[in-house]
């Protein structure tokens, strides 16, 4: 960059300074409101008066949250969900583009499937139908239907494909030559090499599985099953607590002590935990992750 | 992206077709295992991608849950004639239209702006920061931001709070059905900014820097380069990403508004998905909720159509 020099650069500069910080201010900010909520008494709270540092403080709503049980239950839900979903993401992904990506040998009916591939991507049946479906694959209050449904994931196959038809042709063609397989060369040549792209799939379907709640919502009724954003949407969406389970009545009670917000604001921090995790190595993988988004549209 | 590149000539030198049948079985002996691999991914497009579509039959049906779709009236095009003629759907409809342009519009100026402003920060650790910090929202759910946002907008929340303090009358962020809408709008803005401006930072770091000292020998001021070397090399993106975008304006946001809104401000708020879900799923009348789904799906699908159509005549972008 050219720097400029002079009074009215130095203004414009300290102003641009300003405007972004203000910008990075106001996505921080409802962030400290929340733990400053979350780590208040529960009077102060349910009179409104905590701003942005806590009033009262004290560790009552992450205490609450740990002892209930459905927290527990709901946030083991949600890792299994990640640690199965993601995989089989990957694999189907992996497994799929590779055929396709192998334009050099001729293979009837390739054409087709991509027709099939891009038209599923494109239109849906809705959300009606598919529940239906759901309830005729007897996946409705079945946890499969968590990682199932969502197993073939057109747009990161599509990403994938993407990237191993940007692999040189050499590559593969000396391997054959060497009489690889194309398990040889889906291994040896084609995964070390895609190891970014890999990743970047691997950190934007773990964000995915661990952000989606509505179908958890849609497909299970047994409040039991569902991961944990699904049970954090009970709690922000009416602002009070609903219990449906049969452990109700014992819990509200206990529960009554605790200020619905500050038991949701403990809820959302914790959920926000994870992905500030993984953040770091996400951001890595942003630009690669771009192509998802303008597929995505 | 790729055009499909000439086949290679197999390496005994044969031409490439002896007769179909024979290549087919020469190629199901070699590569059989491409077939395989793809076969999962079939299975799963059969069952959950084509397999629904048979539910879409429920459009020109009276729907009886309990007899299934045998056992439920045809009734050809009635359920579109009872949306077509209430005032309900058109309402909805240009409620989804109206937030979704708004989010498109108001999420891609911030996030150029945002580039812009970014772009001209020379010190790296607060750039850093600042991206950091802007960026994170996106990837958080829409169950935690409406958390978050429920309360910092509610009535008793920590803005109007503020309004108060300083004496002005507090706004109903998400009571109020005129301002409901715009809610949203922002929010969306708020949330998807940060990582919006990644795409164009990238743009902006493949302008060639020579351009920038060239424009300084002829002494071209700030203002100057901004007008004739950076917005001409991101105009591509912004293209493309406008082309793109008409392929979402049905699409409003349905978690977002699922999580924020209330029925005071169905009247502004309710969106296509949101009253799909509400009318069909919860209040079980499946023939007319999935003649509404129908409708957005056949015409988000002509206009993804288009838009891919648009990115690729004007931005030469190719999905595969």
């Amino acid at each position: 960059m050219v720097r400029e020099r002079g009074l009215g650069n130095w203004i414009a500069n300290a102003i641009i300074y300003l405007v972004v910080g203000f910008a990075g201010l106001i996505c921080v900010l409802p962030f400290i409101h929340v733990i400053a909520v979350s780590l208040s008494s529960s009077p102060a709270v349910s009179s409104y008066v905590v701003g942005l540092w806590p009033v009262g403080w004290n560790l009552d709503n992450y205490l609450w949250m740990v002892r209930n049980q459905q927290f527990f239950r709901s946030l083991l839900i949600s890792l299994v969900r990640v640690s199965i979903g993601v995989p089989t993401i990957l694999v189907v992904g992996v497994i799929t583009a590779y055929p396709l990506s192998r334009e050099d040998i001729p293979m009837p009916g390739r054409t087709a499937f991509k027709l099939l591939l891009l038209f599923g991507m494109l239109f849906s049946g809705g959300m009606i139908p598919v529940f239906l479906t759901m309830k005729n694959l007897h996946l409705l209050n079945n946890l499969l239907v968590l990682v199932l449904p969502g197993a073939l994931n057109i747009f990161y196959t599509i990403l994938l494909l993407n990237f191993f038809r940007g692999i040189p042709r050499d590559l593969t063609d000396a391997a054959s030559m060497d009489g690889a397989s194309h398990l040889d060369i889906l291994f040896r040549v084609y995964m070390p090499i895609s190891l970014p792209v890999l990743a970047t799939v691997t950190l934007f379907s773990a964000v995915d599985h661990w952000n989606s709640w509505f179908d958890g919502i849609l497909y299970l009724n047994r409040t039991d099953l569902w991961p944990l954003q699904s049970y954090l949407y009970s709690l922000v969406s009416t602002k009070m607590i609903q219990w449906t389970g049969p452990q109700a009545t014992k819990q509200v009670n206990e529960f009554l002590n605790a200020s619905p917000d500050g038991l949701s604001a403990a809820f959302i921090l914790f959920a926000s935990v994870p992905i500030i995790l993984v953040y770091p190595f996400l951001q890595r993988y942003f630009v690669t992750g771009l192509t998802l988004g303008a597929v995505k549209g | 992206m790729f055009q499909s590149r000439p086949l290679v000539p197999s390496a005994l030198g044969l031409p490439r077709r002896v007769g179909a049948r024979h290549s087919l079985r020469a190629i199901w002996q070699q590569h059989w295992l491409l077939y395989v691999m793809l076969l999962p991914a079939l299975v799963l497009l059969a069952l959950f991608n084509y397999y629904p579509l048979w539910g879409l039959a429920l459009a020109f049906v009276d729907y009886n849950p309990f007899g299934g779709l045998a056992g439920s009236p045809f009734v050809g095009l009635q359920n579109f004639a009872t949306i077509f003629g209430g005032q309900e759907f058109w309402q909805i409809l240009r409620n989804t239209v109206w937030i979704a342009t708004g989010k498109i519009v108001a999420g891609q100026v911030a996030a150029i702006v945002l580039a812009l402003l970014v772009y001209e920060i020379t010190w790296r650790f607060y750039r850093r920061v600042l991206q950091t910090l802007t960026t994170l929202p996106y990837f958080l759910s829409w169950i935690i931001i409406g958390g978050v946002m429920v309360q910092v907008l509610s009535t008793t929340g920590t803005v109007d709070q503020a309004l108060a303090a300083m004496g002005i009358r507090p706004i109903q962020f998400l009571g109020d059905a005129a301002i409901f809408p715009w809610t949203m709008i922002a929010l969306d803005t708020w949330k998807g900014f940060g990582f919006g401006a990644v795409i164009y930072l990238a743009a902006l770091t493949n302008i060639n820097p020579d351009l920038y000292e060239a424009a300084a020998v002829d002494g071209a001021g700030r203002k100057a380069r901004l007008w004739h070397i950076t917005l001409p090399g991101i105009t591509p993106t912004i293209v493309l990403m406008s082309c793109l975008s008409l392929g979402s304006v049905l699409n409003a946001g349905f978690e977002q508004i699922l999580v924020l809104y209330n029925p005071v401000v169905y009247q502004t708020g309710d969106i296509l998905d949101t009253y799909v879900y509400r009318y069909g799923i919860l209040q079980a009348n499946y023939s007319i909720a999935t003649t509404v789904g129908l409708l957005k799906s056949v015409a988000g699908f002509f206009l993804i159509l288009l838009s891919y159509w648009l990115a690729d005549r004007f931005a030469g972008y190719r999905i595969f």
